[in-house]
């Protein structure tokens, strides 16, 4: 008897640090470096290994990480109080060494297709006033630091020589986090081990096994067939009959991502592909009137798009971002589907039934991406405006969208900082190769007084001030000149096993240190 | 022989010189990867920075005779993606898609041409006409679907094999093998069968084909007149004398099962070239999609080669001739 409650004891114990837990992921780790591919896919598991000074929260709210605390001494410099009781994973203390170290090699990696340096960039100097504060000086006023030192991850100074092969090959990778390296296999999986002596909360699995199971169908079979716990990516179209599957457990939550519809109102005349109502080019360019952008707003029902393409897995939007996330507008709803509105408007501007349109859309980039161009051509040329779809690999869509050869274009963004400026520097701003501006505003939108307040609020320290600021230029932009027509928000979906509990995240991320044991 | 190889080995590097220049400049024309690489949060410095970084800032061109400059040293370039050489990257799938290759080509052999010969045996027998039936399914049914039927019955439904990936490898000649052990074998099985799906229908058809037609022949007929046994007639007569076509189809076959095994690879998620080449074309990953297609057809070509050798070993009246090649 009393042999019978030791065991059922020791029985209770194990699974506090379960054995083993298996994710499928949907798009292919590239790197081990976490300086060399920002990608999120890459960023994902490098949140594992290494940590970032800055962290994130499951909705991209900035909290501790590395650092203990930062704040703005003035307006160009700032001080980082770094957390002390921190190892690497070679037993070694973290120090601001490191810090500096990882600052300095980030544009600095061989190679690298996508590099870190858009975020260290504005970091004109960094030093270590003692072993645990670093000072870092911006070339100008920078209040998106701490957002920008959120997606660093910082390396031990000790390995920062190394190039990126010793990473893949894991010699080089040693970091803080959760999770140690174990294995990567590079397009079949990474093995991570835990890390028991991490100061923050035990890792829950003792190994993680990350596989790449691109395809979707085959994703959901292995999350069936118990090979893997835990799945990313969830397509829409399984998620009816996943819910009611007493097996598994559905997490979800309304993504950074915005799917919106962007207008040339750049060219004066002659934009590729507006037509006259005979399907003959022509010379006027509608597009550039903003009674015209908000008449197609209009006549898009976006709760149609939502329910039955989407099947709920998105949400309506009004802005950029969902109104959780800061600098965003309290003002703007969903614009409401209005047909009969569109048509007053179209009138008013002078163009009712007299223009046609080509929505241009990737077809292999965002859930649904072509299906959802589709209902917006119809309603589009049920309001009046005749619209046909071309769709294309991404591969082909984005160079000829950022070379201007598109005149009204279906893409999503995700406000990878976690704030509205993101979208709006990079959608709405006038483009501008020296600031940076605009650079995928594929409209050419572009208005004085919007430029005017994102610049502003960009050198605005205090967050509230900048928070209202940000909200206004949304305002302008997007309520009065419809600059860019948002769609929905993309839902993230994963799924989990029986037993495990995943706290969904807006960045779209999938970190195993984030998943709970419910029983 | 030897300068026939020669020839046949000369006009292989005109053929891939070809290739390299059709696809790089196909690939030039699609895209431009720095659109697809770079984070979307990216500025104009930073695409500026990638572009020079790949070497994507220099005129087609340049950057095609810096290529061919490379791969005449054997350097067929860097991957934009991984940043490694890009024959170094495809090599390092290799094995995986070697080792499916040949379990699916000794799957549809070792079934196909036993099932081929009873059907044209006894080409009436109930038995005869199901072989050909599922034959008939094998052919026209598509691979991702039964692929994803596969996995939902096996994996799925009755729990015997697990779903998708490549097993625990162990080394073998310094290449890293999965099927040499039972635990890898199982992972392996089930996208075997699916690409062997194709391949042995085709076999079972072609196999039934040549002995109904080469029954009727006269040495055949000699053959059973002299009273040999059965056994003998079919093993060694029937079967040496339908195997010249056979093999060429095999060779072929050989080739697109190694080279396009993509959709399979894909749905099991299997770690060989094809998904490999797959997310190197939408990632516009040029460096690797180029070598990937010269390592293929350098493949083909090496198989056809072979498949010439072979006829001449396996029927004397084929000669290879020095003078026409």
């Amino acid at each position: 008897m009393r042999l019978r409650v030791l065991l059922a004891g020791l029985a209770l114990a194990l699974p506090l640090q379960a054995q083993e837990l298996n994710i499928g992921l949907s798009t292919p780790v590239t790197t081990m470096d976490p300086h060399f591919h920002n990608l999120t896919p890459n960023n994902s598991i490098a949140k594992h290994i290494f940590e970032t000074l800055v962290g994130q929260d499951d909705q991209q709210a900035l909290k501790p990480g590395l650092a203990e605390s930062w704040k703005a001494l003035d307006d160009t410099t700032w001080e980082i109080k770094l957390r002390k009781n921190v190892r690497w994973h070679d037993g070694s203390p973290f120090t601001a060494e490191d810090v500096l170290a990882t600052l300095k090699r980030i544009p600095n990696v061989p190679n690298s297709p996508a590099s870190f340096a858009i975020y260290t960039r504005p970091i004109a100097d960094a030093k270590a006033t003692d072993p645990h504060t670093v000072v870092l000086q911006t070339r100008a006023p920078h209040p998106l630091l701490p957002n920008d030192l959120a997606t660093i991850h910082i390396i031990s100074a000790k390995m920062a020589g190394m190039g990126t092969p010793d990473y893949n090959s894991g010699k080089a990778v040693n970091g803080t986090g959760p999770y140690r390296f174990g294995e990567y296999v590079s397009g079949d999986r990474v093995v991570l081990v835990a890390n028991d002596k991490y100061y923050g909360a035990r890792p829950a699995f003792a190994k993680v096994r990350f596989r790449m199971i691109t395809n979707s169908a085959a994703r959901v079979a292995a999350l069936l067939a118990g090979d893997v716990q835990m799945i990313e990516a969830v397509p829409t179209a399984d998620i009816a009959r996943l819910k009611k599957d007493a097996r598994v457990a559905l997490a979800s939550t309304v993504s950074n991502r915005v799917i919106y519809l962007h207008m040339d109102s750049g060219r004066e005349r002659n934009s590729p592909f507006v037509t006259d109502a005979a399907g003959k080019p022509m010379e006027a360019n509608p597009l550039r009137d903003p009674r015209v952008r908000k008449a197609i707003s209009k006549m898009i029902d976006r709760n149609a798009i939502a329910s039955r393409i989407m099947e709920g897995e998105a949400r309506p939007a009004g802005q950029f971002l969902p109104e959780t996330f800061h600098g965003t507008s309290k003002r703007l709803s969903p614009e409401k589907y209005d047909p009969d509105g569109a048509k007053t408007l179209l009138a008013a501007a002078g163009y009712p039934g007299v223009f046609g349109l080509t929505l241009h859309t990737p077809n292999n980039r965002y859930i649904n991406d072509e299906k959802i161009a589709q209902a917006v051509a119809q309603f589009l040329t049920r309001g009046g405006i005749p619209t046909k779809v071309d769709a294309m690999p991404s591969a082909v869509f984005f160079s000829r969208g950022s070379k201007l050869e598109f005149s009204f274009l279906l893409a999503g963004w995700g406000a990878g900082t976690g704030e509205n400026s993101s979208p709006l520097r990079s959608l709405v701003a006038t483009f501008d190769r020296s600031l940076g501006n605009g650079a995928a505003n594929r409209g050419r939108f572009s208005d004085a007084g919007v430029d005017a307040m994102i610049h502003t609020a960009l050198t605005t320290i205090d967050d509230t001030k900048r928070g209202l600021m940000l909200a206004a230029a949304t305002d302008k932009a997007l309520g009065e000149l419809t600059g860019v027509i948002p769609l929905h928000y993309e839902v993230s979906t994963w799924g989990v096993k029986k037993g495990l509990a995943y706290k969904a995240r807006v960045d779209q991320y999938t970190l195993a240190h984030e998943v709970r044991m419910t029983k | 022989m030897p300068v026939y190889v020669l020839r046949r080995l000369a006009q292989t590097l005109l053929v891939l010189f070809v290739t390299s220049a059709l696809v790089f400049g196909g690939l030039y024309l699609v895209g431009d990867p720095v659109e697809i690489l770079v984070n979307p949060q990216a500025d104009q410095e930073e695409r500026a920075r990638t572009a020079a970084a790949l070497g994507l800032d220099r005129p087609a061109l340049e950057q095609y005779g810096i290529f061919l400059k490379g791969a005449f040293t054997g350097d067929l370039g860097k991957s934009f993606v991984f940043g490694r050489p890009a024959l170094q990257v495809i090599l390092e799938r290799m094995p995986a898609t070697l080792e499916l290759a040949f379990l699916a080509m000794l799957m549809s052999l070792g079934l196909g041409i036993p099932l081929g010969l009873y059907a044209g045996l006894r080409p009436h027998g109930f038995a005869a006409r199901t072989i050909m039936a599922g034959s008939i399914l094998g052919f026209s049914l598509p691979t991702f679907w039964v692929g994803l039927l596969l996995i939902m019955v096996f994996a799925v439904q009755l729990g015997w094999l697990p779903s998708t990936g490549r097993g625990p490898t162990t080394e073998l000649l310094g290449l890293q093998i999965s099927i040499l052990t039972w635990e890898g074998l199982r992972y392996a099985l089930l996208p075997a069968l699916n690409l062997a799906l194709f391949k042995l229908s085709l076999i079972i058809r072609l196999t039934r084909a040549q002995v109904r037609e080469q029954s009727l022949l006269d040495y055949m007929r000699f053959a059973r007149a002299k009273g040999l046994p059965r056994r003998r007639v079919i093993g060694v007569h029937l079967l040496k004398n339908i195997l010249i076509p056979l093999i060429t189809v095999i060779g072929l076959e050989l080739g697109s099962v190694i080279a396009f095994a993509v959709v399979t690879e894909t749905i099991f998620a299997w770690p060989g070239m094809g998904k490999l080449v797959i997310d190197s074309i939408f990632q516009l990953d040029r460096p690797v999609v180029v070598a990937y297609l010269l390592v293929t057809v350098f493949m083909f070509i090496l198989i056809n080669l072979l498949v010439d050798l072979l006829y001449s070993l396996l029927d004397p009246r084929v000669r290879i001739s020095e003078a026409k090649g």
